[in-house]
């Protein structure tokens, strides 16, 4: 039997958590078909285009255009008689939907897989991170989310084929009312190659715009944050990363005037190169920093832009 | 309109937990524990809608061993009025399936017209258990809330997406999860953590309510993540840059 990927898509384009849990969802060993719910929905193609996927099942109605568990939980259910698992991407909408999908088929969910050992048998971080359980599931069917981070990207080149389907009509309960999505032309959080983040130490929003940002742009880098940062309102929620906002793993990330709790640790501690720029140096950050710099920020940050300048 | 609120005693958010050396598990002996945080979030909304007239009752619910009384007590100091405890053995694995369980059977019974819960336990780190509740209840679901808006029969849920913020609109009876800038939640005085004391707390067990607690995973082993080690400290930017270029080759 196959394993049935959930897409995380805009409607308009394909989210690239995708080709990560792609990746995690070949390792179990079966076909993978990936699932595509929307409305007027453009994501299958790129869907179809990525390497390994063998079907592409679409599902295009005006109860799917927001991703509303309501909705897309009892399709998923609807398609599980031939499938031994599904798999989503750990993203807001995975995490919203597939615990729905488990305990409608009375499964217990693995969250946040970062390894697959065996097609029953998964690496989970608990406790932020500090901590790796490695869980074999007994239920037949296995519901489990990715921890995108820890997966590369399947590649592109694949020719799956595409077949439209209808899924139980709308349950009702749950309507979308609006959204205010950041806009940016910038590399999202969780795949950029680089990412400067800024905390507390930032003092405010406008030294978010006035020092980060500069830097951000001659590196390509995309910007995050703390916990502290957005509480205090100097950036939007989607900038978090921590054990309870955005878990990334870029080449470099650049953590400035952040202080290294743990919940901000087990969001970033797997990039390969960490940077510290803290004015204390006994910052616990310096502990899993590659290169820090004990200096104050609204120095060394036009000092860093002018650098890379040159 | 009657809010449950299930809340679960935790591993303090500050301590610096240790795997066991044999990979049996966590040295979990002695270390502070407390409510989970996004619990003490859905406890304090709870009670706010009660200040504002919206809710009458706010029954608070734990499930695990004898001690998540504590976790209950600080509920009820902060404004719940009565609590339930479904008390579990000290050795029992607890998974959010079968909290799922017990809660829906004490909502059936209960009917509470609102969930408002944690949207994750920070031991486990699930962030499952809400929505599964929703699902055995039928009910529609708002996870991540950063504000809630309650309008007769309709609850309007903002929600922290990837993307930014989300507002949907539910009918009640509804579940919601709670992200970070809900609310803060306030410190108990004195004189409520000692009425807490006094308030209602029934003792149940998961028999009670016929749930098999039976694990669906099984733990092979809990080991330590790789260890990321300091690396150097460097005087200046320009050292920095240049380390970056030529050591590390990420510029
Ligand atoms: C349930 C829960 C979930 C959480 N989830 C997350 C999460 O997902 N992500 C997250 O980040 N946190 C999370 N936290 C919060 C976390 O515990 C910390 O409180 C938070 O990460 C601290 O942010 P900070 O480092 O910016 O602030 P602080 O700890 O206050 O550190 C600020 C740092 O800036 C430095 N600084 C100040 N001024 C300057 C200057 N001029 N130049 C240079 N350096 C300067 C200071 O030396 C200090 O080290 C969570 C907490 C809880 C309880
Ligand atoms: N044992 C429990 N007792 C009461 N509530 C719980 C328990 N476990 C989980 N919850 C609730 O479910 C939320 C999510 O937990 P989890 O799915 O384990 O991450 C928590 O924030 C609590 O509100």
């Amino acid at each position: 039997m196959a394993t049935l990927l959930l897409a995380d898509h805009t409607n308009k384009a394909l989210g690239s958590a995708t080709a990560k849990a792609l990746t995690a969802a070949k390792a179990l060993g079966a076909d993978v078909h990936i699932l595509v719910a929307g409305h007027d929905c453009q994501a299958a193609a790129a869907a179809a285009q990525l390497a390994g996927v063998s079907k592409v099942l679409v599902a295009d109605a005006p109860h799917y255009a927001h991703a509303l568990p309501e909705e897309v939980a009892p399709l998923i259910v609807s398609l599980m008689g031939a499938y031994t698992a599904v798999v989503a991407a750990g993203t807001t909408t995975g995490k919203n939907i597939l615990p729905r999908v488990a305990a409608l088929l009375d499964v217990m969910q693995v969250s946040d897989i970062i390894a697959v050992h065996a097609p029953d048998t998964f690496d989970r971080p608990i406790y932020a991170g500090n901590a790796i359980q490695t869980v074999q599931v007994a239920d037949a069917k296995k519901v489990l989310t990715v921890r995108t981070a820890a997966f590369a990207a399947a590649a592109v080149g694949g020719a799956a084929t595409i077949e439209t389907i209808t899924g139980p009509a709308a349950a009702g309960g749950a309507e979308f009312e609006n959204a205010e999505l950041t806009v940016s032309d910038r590399p999202e959080l969780t795949a950029a190659k680089i990412i400067i983040s800024g905390g507390r130490g930032m003092g405010n929003g406008e030294n978010f715009t006035k020092l980060i940002e500069p830097v951000a742009d001659k590196l390509g880098a995309a910007m995050g944050a703390s916990r502290a940062a957005v509480d205090a309102g100097f950036v939007p929620n989607d900038w978090q990363v921590g054990q309870t906002g955005k878990i990334v793993a870029p080449e470099l990330y650049i953590a400035v005037g952040i202080s290294g709790q743990i919940q901000h640790l087990a969001g970033m501690k797997d990039s390969k190169v960490i940077v510290a720029i803290n004015k204390d140096g006994d910052a616990p950050i310096f502990q899993v920093a590659d290169y820090g710099l004990v200096a104050d920020l609204f120095q060394a940050l036009p000092e860093l832009d002018a650098e890379l300048k040159r | 309109m009657k809010i449950l609120v299930p809340v679960k005693r935790v591993v303090d958010a500050y301590v610096k937990i240790r795997v066991k050396p044999d990979g049996s598990g966590l040295e979990l002996a002695n270390v502070k524990m407390s409510i989970n945080p996004f619990d003490e979030i859905a406890i304090e909304e709870a009670v706010r809608l009660k200040e504002k007239g919206l809710a009458t009752e706010v029954v608070v619910v734990s499930v695990g061993p004898a001690k998540s009384q504590e976790a209950l007590r600080s509920a009820m100091a902060i404004g719940g009025d009565r609590g339930i405890l479904v008390e579990t053995a000290e050795t029992d694995v607890i998974e959010p399936l079968a909290v799922a369980k017990i809660l829906k059977a004490i909502a059936d019974i209960e009917k509470p017209a609102l969930v408002l819960m944690g949207k994750q336990a920070i031991d486990d780190d699930c962030n499952q258990t809400g929505q599964m509740l929703a699902a055995l209840l039928g009910w529609p679901q708002g996870t991540f809330a950063s504000k809630i808006a309650i309008d007769g029969g309709v609850i309007h849920v903002t929600r922290e997406v990837d993307g930014g913020l989300e507002t949907v609109k539910l009918k009640t009876p509804a579940i919601v999860t709670t992200d970070l800038r809900l609310n803060e939640p306030r410190y108990p005085t004195l004189p409520n953590i000692m009425k807490a004391k006094k308030k209602p707390l029934e003792i149940k067990t998961a028999a009670d309510y016929g749930v098999n607690l039976a694990p669906r995973l099984k733990v092979l082993k809990t080991t330590e993540p790789p260890v990321r080690k300091a690396g150097i400290k460097v005087g200046s930017v320009a050292e920095l840059v240049a380390k970056l270029k030529t050591d590390a080759g990420v510029l």
